[in-house]
């Protein structure tokens, strides 16, 4: 695929901030991959829990302090990275896959099924992301698995349109006519001419969405109607924090509100340098 | 004395994937009201030479070395708001596409207009749009008036082509550059629009720097050629000598490559093999690859041979 | 033109009908507004009694005709909790929500194009560098969280702002009392600093990408000044695609009142909402989303259209 080239690569590791940000994800993404070994504590576990321990400050025994329950935020942030990626992640791929292959299917095809299609998709998108989110999870109730679908079905969308208007201009030019007139089959053609063109612009959303997919998330579960109390996000993390926010206990939505901003910041870095080096308009 | 002397003229390119050498010493001159054609393949340096000029090279670029000089001035170590007063004024530019020289959101009036009154601060508008209404009426735009309420889209390429070099004129300037100007038009446009040209630099005294890759048209149009390779020029001479008696191998090269309509020959003749890359010059002469009389001797740069006005840069020729 | 703009109208009503189909629906589905209605200890005739009043027990299809007659008189049912017709209590809130939304979307252009038209210009420089990681920031931070953190450093480190509430109105906004003043600060800031972010960075690679066109290049040729070449040439064209996405997020603004509403307190559509989804007030739900479908309905027509006039490569 024409992304991995090396001269894209190296373009890359060519801007200090952008390689920045993709150690720190990479970072992040470990810790979220192995969360037992590098808390000190499950704090799901109810019995390793003390109530004692509530509202212990940073610093003393427990790194970043504890919340009302004497939960240490650190673990409690470190399982709520967890969450945080994994939704952003798995909505992200399923918005891809689905998106993805509507919008090739709407553009080669066309006709009745592109309308269709794209009708759904204007529609949709005269309505602002979170209102669609808010309301599937108000009537579905909580759960990672059902946000996970809610936010699929809000970003399939963008790709849906993009794969479609790469495939619509691919279309017209030379090299799909000619593998037409040489008797090739749609899927062929579409599977080995047209997509390898079209991986680029998709990579360039689905940067820009991921991060968008987990803000998403995060603000769902901040205003309750997102992933359950049981396997809190960070979003969870800092809405149970802001209740405490007024008696002083800052602790307790301030440091999973700083590692969602890290994460979502080192996102944005990465896909920000990946846009700029796969713009063509930005070219010489 | 010359209306324009460039003297040993270099303009390089500092990438990442090294300096390349779009212009590296390149001299030659115009008369008043002379038609000089600069020839050469993609990536020769012709279009870098005239925006060299007009000093409108960006990071980056950087002219490196030489004299740009223009009506005895130096322009080269000339401040940005000394070249605004002198470009679209003195010397004025023609680009290749019209379809993307003209901004499609303002009208082809207001982009004319404006030519004017940057350059004078006097002019009343009333008094720029009728000049305006003149000098399009006389690139021969029909309905000249009324075009220029239009924006670009509503108008054909060869009808923008003529606003471009309409808007270039404005001003009376004595030097016009034009690169490619009509490569992006249609065969049936493109002698219309370069007749104009020439008619238009004769009626308004100005002097014509033709950039083509079609030796075809320098052959018809120019005063003076100039053929470029590889970021240098390679021979210099008026057309009669060029174009009859050419002396560089690439120069004949070029020649050779025309259809000539007496030949009876199957095939068009081609240069063989392709221009080097400028980040990776060969030593000695630059195209010496690609050359049939070359020999060990064209492992240094060949000097500069001169034959009266004529100047060619090869070790074979006589 | 005037084909046009009845295009985009009948666009705009075919999108309102099946928005309006698909609210019904899911309201259809989400549960028997029954239950809640009657007390526990409700006889199963009064059960039925109550289905029928309501005309529960009609089909689903009658059911949308009723609705879509209701909601042409304007009749969108009694809240549940409020007891008042649902679409006077979602009207009622409806100036404080847009108050907001205004304000922040104006805050957002005011500041957004111009520090996206600077660093657009020089962007290797230190400044645009610095922009350019602000802008980063912005659109890396979730609303509830640069909220959050404003609601910190100045209400409960400092003092210096309330944290909660709408303060004095005057001619229809609080902004022109000083006490309206203080307490939409945080609020509006909290709600334009991802849009502001957003819009300077589409205004910044807009611009960078029309700075390279050959008609800017022309133009230097021409001898214009250098201001002028990016303030009028470049700008116009960075502009016009940016009048839809400032439509469209317009409409996104509205949405994450929600967010800045529940955490300020603030007394608008946003907070009813989800106070109403947490009550299961059924008609302020339908009511709410009806309205603020045809906000947005009403902003992507006019958006539309508004198009047309300053792009003139698409004026008819």
């Amino acid at each position: 695929m024409k992304f991995l080239n090396n001269e894209l690569v190296s373009e890359f590791f060519e801007d200090k901030l952008a390689v920045a940000g993709l150690v720190i994800f990479v970072i992040l993404s470990l810790l979220a991959l192995f969360p037992s070994y590098v808390t000190y504590q499950n704090p799901y576990d109810l019995t390793q829990l003390y109530l004692e321990n509530s509202f212990r400050p940073p610093g003393s025994d427990f790194f970043l302090g504890t919340d009302e329950q004497g939960r240490d935020i650190y673990s409690a942030m470190i399982y709520g990275l967890r969450i945080s990626l994994y939704v952003g992640l798995a909505s992200t791929i399923l918005s891809v896959i689905i998106g993805y292959t509507l919008g090739l299917i709407s553009g080669y095809y066309g006709g009745w099924v592109d309308t269709i299609i794209m009708r759904i998709a204007d529609i949709q998108l005269s309505f602002p992301a979170i209102l669609i989110a808010l309301i599937i999870m108000a009537l579905w109730g909580e759960g990672v698995g059902k946000i996970i679908i809610a936010i699929t079905i809000v970003n399939w969308v963008y790709y849906a349109r993009t794969a479609r208007g790469v495939v619509l201009s691919e279309k017209e030019k030379d090299y799909a006519q000619s593998a037409k007139a040489l008797g090739m089959g749609n899927l062929s053609i579409i599977f080995k001419e047209i997509m390898p063109n079209t991986t680029a612009p998709i990579i360039v959303i689905a940067t820009v969405r991921i991060a968008n997919a987990i803000i998403l998330e995060a603000t769902l579960s901040f205003l309750g109607l997102g992933v359950p109390i049981t396997e809190p996000s960070l979003g969870s993390l800092i809405s149970n924090g802001y209740q405490v926010l007024f008696s002083g206990y800052w602790w307790a939505s301030v440091f999973p509100g700083m590692l969602l901003m890290v994460l979502i910041i080192s996102i944005n870095l990465i896909g920000d340098r990946m846009r700029d080096i796969m713009n063509p308009r930005l070219k010489r | 004395m010359a209306l324009l002397e460039v003297n040993d003229l270099k303009t390089h390119f500092f990438t990442k994937k090294g300096i390349v050498k779009s212009v590296d010493g390149i001299s030659f001159q115009i008369e008043k009201g002379e038609i000089l054609g600069i020839v050469g393949e993609s990536g020769a340096g012709k279009s870098i030479t005239g925006f060299s000029i007009l000093r409108l090279i960006d990071d980056p670029g950087r002219i490196v070395e030489g004299e740009i000089i223009f009506d005895g001035e130096d322009l080269v170590p000339k401040s940005e708001e000394e070249m605004q007063t002198i470009r679209g004024n003195k010397i004025s530019m023609v680009f290749q596409d019209p379809q993307t020289s003209l901004n499609p959101v303002i009208t082809i009036g207001d982009q004319l207009i404006e030519a004017i009154v940057y350059h004078n601060r006097n002019v009343s508008k009333k008094e720029a749009f009728e000049r305006c209404v003149a000098i399009l009426e006389k690139v021969g735009l029909p309905a000249a008036r009324k075009r220029m309420g239009s924006y670009p889209h509503q108008l054909s390429g060869g009808m923008k082509q003529r606003v471009v070099i309409a808007m270039a004129l404005l001003n009376d300037p004595r030097l016009l550059i034009a690169d490619e100007p009509t490569t992006a038009l249609d065969v049936t446009i493109q002698a219309q629009i370069l007749y104009l040209m020439k008619k238009l630099s004769q009626d308004f005294g100005s002097s014509l720097i033709l950039i083509t890759h079609d030796i075809a048209v320098v052959s018809q149009l120019c005063d003076r050629i100039a053929v470029m390779y590889a970021g240098r020029i390679v021979e210099y001479g008026t057309k009669e000598e060029i174009i009859f008696d050419p002396k560089h191998p690439y120069t004949r090269g070029l020649i050779a490559c025309l259809p000539k309509l007496n030949d009876d020959t199957d095939r068009l003749y081609q240069i063989p093999g392709i221009m080097p890359s400028l980040l990776n010059l060969p030593e000695g002469c630059y195209f010496k690859d690609r050359c049939e009389l070359a020999d060990e001797t064209c492992d240094v740069y060949p000097e500069k041979q001169v034959f009266g006005e004529r100047v060619v840069f090869c070790h074979k020729v006589t | 033109m005037l084909k046009y703009i009845l295009n985009r109208l009948f666009h705009s009503f075919i999108v309102m009908f099946v928005i309006s189909f698909v609210v019904f629906f899911i309201m259809f589905k989400a549960g028997d507004p029954v239950q809640l209605l009657l007390p526990p200890d409700a006889t199963q005739q009064d059960v039925i009694e109550m289905r029928h009043a309501l005309g529960l027990d009609k089909s689903f299809l009658q059911q949308y005709k009723a609705f879509l007659e209701n909601v042409a008189k304007g009749n969108l049912g009694n809240s549940f909790v409020y007891g008042q017709p649902a679409l006077d209590v979602v009207m009622e809130r409806l100036p404080a929500t847009l108050e907001l939304s205004v304000l922040a979307m104006l805050f957002s252009i005011l500041f957004g194009i111009p520090l996206g038209v600077i660093s657009s210009i020089h962007p290797k420089a230190w400044y645009s560098r610095a922009i350019m990681f602000f802008s980063l920031a912005g659109i890396s931070v979730p609303v509830f969280w640069t909220g959050m953190v404003l609601v910190l450093i100045f209400s409960v480190l400092l003092g210096w702002l309330p944290s909660s509430g709408r303060g004095e109105v005057y001619l229809f906004t609080s902004a022109f009392t000083w006490d309206g003043i203080k307490h939409l600060i945080m609020p509006v800031l909290t709600l334009s600093f991802f849009q502001l972010a957003l819009i300077l960075r589409l205004t910044r690679t807009g611009m960078m990408e029309v700075l390279m066109q050959d008609y800017i290049k022309l133009a230097r040729a021409k001898g214009v000044p250098r201001k002028v070449i990016v303030y009028y040439h470049a700008l116009k064209n960075s502009l016009i695609p940016l009048i839809t996405v400032i439509g469209i997020q317009f409409g996104q603004l509205v949405a994450f009142t929600i967010v800045t509403e529940t955490i300020f307190a603030w007394p608008g559509t946003g907070k009813l909402i989800i106070d109403s989804i947490q009550n299961l007030d059924r008609p302020i739900v339908v009511a709410y989303l009806l309205i603020i479908s045809f906000i947005f309905v009403l902003i992507n027509f006019v958006v539309d259209v508004l198009y047309t006039f300053v792009d003139p490569r698409v004026r008819v």
